[in-house]
Formats: structure tokens, sequence, C-alpha cells
């Protein structure tokens, strides 16, 4: 059961760790690297809260072990935003109301952030779809919908942003 | 939740994961997308000593025809089955079924082997396989050898993949012209396992069945074929009585579960309400 070292650049910085192989990803952030942005929902990859990035596509952490990241890239909520100036989807759920307890928040930003990569100019019902995999129990997902059209518009309309 | 301690490999071609379980025995599991296995071994219902990372064998992603027909390999996941266009052309029924099968980001690990191998009633690519007339490229230390989807699936987690094979790749035969296909799940929720699920591929000549096949998820140990009721539309017109006759054997070899989708009453009834539709979606399409 011995550890394994891996490399694996989290939010554009390199970081090497010796890790047992049954450590979860969603643990290898919060308790190695301090980012506790992602949440430990459900654990059974049902809820989404611990979605993040890895290699540019959407994940549930809790159900991705750590040894497996080795030379991977993940992204978490803490790198969304760009030198202090909210990703277009952090700004939507501010402006739309997008949360009331925010437990489920991070886990939406990054997959709205990801999904807006994979279809930029949704309709509502793409929205939904893409956004299934993440539970909300606040908010009846109404103005969740609204604050990623919210950022689909902002993104084409500056998409350097 | 984390699972149980074990060892960790990542071998980097089909023939090295074979030699290691050849090496590591029963106490060696495979992982492919994880969110079975994970999940199991968090709760201890599995605790493998060693798991066997397919992750990093390129050879085992893709999708491309061999004449014509459509081999996917093992650890295609499901999100590359619903983009992919020769699928779309060739077998339209699977990413289109894909779509049905947990959520976007379960999609993005869930591999189609893997649902297939793993031998869970709930899942949805063991159906998909029997109606598409697939077939399954299994390599073991004794080389590769092709088997039919028909008579793989044994039991509940239990196939005919040996200790020691690999699933490879999955063929699929690209669909006739005048066919017709559906897939009916009917769910409680996104990411959940089908109460009942059809799957039908048939093919039209006139106004009579010339070709079909039925398959049945979560109602029973096993996917299920459903001969009988094949039997009772092939070479017979679509009609309100044939489809009658043909939902009336279909749910005569289900043995559903009782759990919290339902009792066996209820999801018996529901299979055949899954496969009334599926029929009806194919014939409309098949024409």
């Amino acid at each position: 059961m011995a550890k394994k070292l891996i490399s694996v650049t989290v939010n554009g910085k390199l970081e090497e760790r010796a890790v047992e192989p049954r450590t979860l990803l969603i643990h290898f952030l919060r308790e190695e690297l301090n980012l506790t942005g992602a949440h430990i929902g459900c654990e059974t990859s049902h809820c989404g809260a611990c979605t993040v990035d890895v290699d540019g596509v959407s994940v549930k952490s809790c159900t991705h072990l750590a040894v497996q990241c080795d030379g991977a890239h993940v992204t978490t909520v803490e790198g969304l935003a760009n030198k202090g100036v909210l990703h277009a989807v952090q700004e939507g759920f501010y402006k739309e109301h997008g949360l009331q307890c925010g437990f489920c928040t991070p886990g939406m930003l990054m997959r709205a952030s990801n999904f807006l990569k994979e279809n930029p100019n949704p309709s509502e019902d793409e929205i939904r779809m893409g956004m299934s995999g993440n539970l909300c129990r606040c908010t009846g997902y109404q103005n969740i919908v609204k604050a990623v059209q919210y950022a689909a518009r902002k993104l084409q309309e500056a998409p350097a942003a | 939740m984390i699972p149980p301690k074990f060892d960790y490999h990542a071998p980097k071609s089909v023939a090295e994961a074979v030699a290691l379980l050849e090496q590591l025995g029963s106490e060696a599991k495979l992982l492919a997308g994880g969110h079975s296995l994970l999940p199991m071994m968090k709760l201890r219902f599995a605790q493998p000593e060693h798991l066997i990372d397919l992750n990093r064998i390129p050879e085992l992603r893709g999708i491309c025809l061999d004449g014509d027909t459509v081999v996917i390999g093992a650890m295609t996941v499901e999100n590359e089955l619903i983009a992919s266009e020769v699928l779309r052309e060739r077998v339209p029924l699977l990413g289109e079924a894909a779509r049905l099968i947990a959520d976007p980001q379960v999609r993005n690990r869930g591999t189609i082997g893997g649902d297939i191998a793993h031998g869970d009633p709930g899942n949805d690519h063991p159906a998909l396989s029997l109606v598409c007339d697939a077939q399954f490229v299994l390599q073991g230390p004794n080389g590769r050898r092709t088997v039919d989807a028909h008579g793989f699936f044994l039991g509940t987690y239990m196939t005919q993949l040996e200790e020691s094979e690999v699933m490879v790749a999955i063929r699929i035969p690209s669909f006739a012209t005048h066919s017709g296909w559906a897939y009916e799940k009917l769910k409680r929720k996104t990411g959940d396992w089908a109460t009942a699920g059809c799957a039908v591929v048939l093919r039209r000549s006139g106004d009579v069945v010339s070709h079909i096949r039925i398959g049945l998820t979560n109602v029973a140990p096993t996917a299920l074929r459903a001969e009988a009721a094949e039997q009772a539309l092939l070479g017979q017109p679509f009609t309100d009585e044939n489809i009658a006759r043909a939902v009336a054997a279909a749910i005569a070899i289900t043995d559903p579960a009782d759990d919290l989708r339902g009792d066996p009453e209820y999801k018996t009834a529901m299979a055949g309400v899954m496969v009334k539709r599926a029929l009806n979606t194919a014939w409309a399409r098949s024409a």
C-alpha cells in the first residue's frame, strides 16, 4: 500500500505530493492543498458539489482518485476568477441570485464554466441538461438557469474576458 | 467516505494489464471509469487489494470502422459516444441512449466497457448491446477471443469475462437501411438507474417487421433479450394486436427486484409500457 508520488498542476501551480492510492481527489484538494472551495456533498457522484475540471472536462472529484491525476491539469473554483475579476459565471450567479445557502455553488460554477465552453450559446433546455449533474436544494434551479444565461451573454459579448 | 487501502497499478498496454491480472489473481480489480467500483469500495461492498487502472492505455479508447462494423474501444466514455459522428451515422441508438445514462460529469468518466463488464442489471449498455447484435473482444493470457453479447450476461455481476481477461472493444454492425431504433428508460431523476427500460432495433419491409431485437434493462438479474416478444412481431404486420402480444411476451420473462423504485408488479407493468413505447418509436423511424 505504498504511497505514490504525483505531480498535478492545480490552478496553474505545479504541486508534488506523495499520496495514498485511496486518496480521493476531493480530499487531496481540500486537505493536502487547502483548497476548500470544492465541497463534499453526497460522496456518491450524484450531487455535483465536488465538481472540478480535470484536463478540461468536468468531473466529480469524490469519485476520482488523486493518483489518477498524476500529470493532469486541475482547475477548482479558486482558479476561476482572474486576478480578482470574477469569471462571467461567478458574476452571473451574483447578479441573478443563483444561490441561497451556497453549498452547491462551487460545483455549479465549475460545471457552468465548463458547459459554456462546450456550448457557448445554449437554449434553456440545453442548460438544464448540461447542469443536470448538479443538485441544488434551495433555488429551484430557476435563478441558476438565469445565471448561466447571463454568463453566456457576457462571454459572447466579450469572448476574451 | 474513503475506500479501503489498495495498491495501485497503471499499466500502459492491454498486455501489461493482462499480465498484472494473471499475477495478482482474484485480489485485483480493473478500474475503468470508477463510478460503480469506487462507490462500492467506499461502502465496503468491494475490497480489492489491487486496482489496475485502465485509463492510461490509449489503445482502449476511440471509435473506428472495420468494414461495416463499428469498433468502440472499451474505455471510450459515454460523452464520446454522444459526440461520435460515426455512431450517429452507423448506430444512432447508442449515442442517443447514452444521453439517458448518468449525468454530464459522470459521462466524462463512465465507459461503455465498464458499463458492460460490470454485469449490473441496472446498467444500460447490456440491453443496448443485445439489440445491436454486438460482440465483445476480450483479451486474456492466451490472446483475444470474440464473444456475442447474447449469452454474455450470466447473472448479477456475473459475465463470461474471465478473471484474467480485459474487455478490449465492442463491435457493432452498422444498422441496415429501413432500420428503426429506440431506447425508452423510465427513471425517477437524472442519474438514476432505470425503473424499467427497453431497447428496440427493427427493420421494416413493406408493412412487415423483417428484423427485430428487443432488450430489457433492470427488470431481472441480468439484461434480457426478449426473444418470444421478438417472435410475436417477426414477419408480421405492425398491428396493435401483434404489439400487445409482444408486450405480453416481454413482461412474462421479467423478474424485477423489489426496491425503492417500485415493487415487482409496478416494474413489470412499466416494462410493458417501455416496450410498447420503444416499439412504436422504432417502427415510426423505420419508414
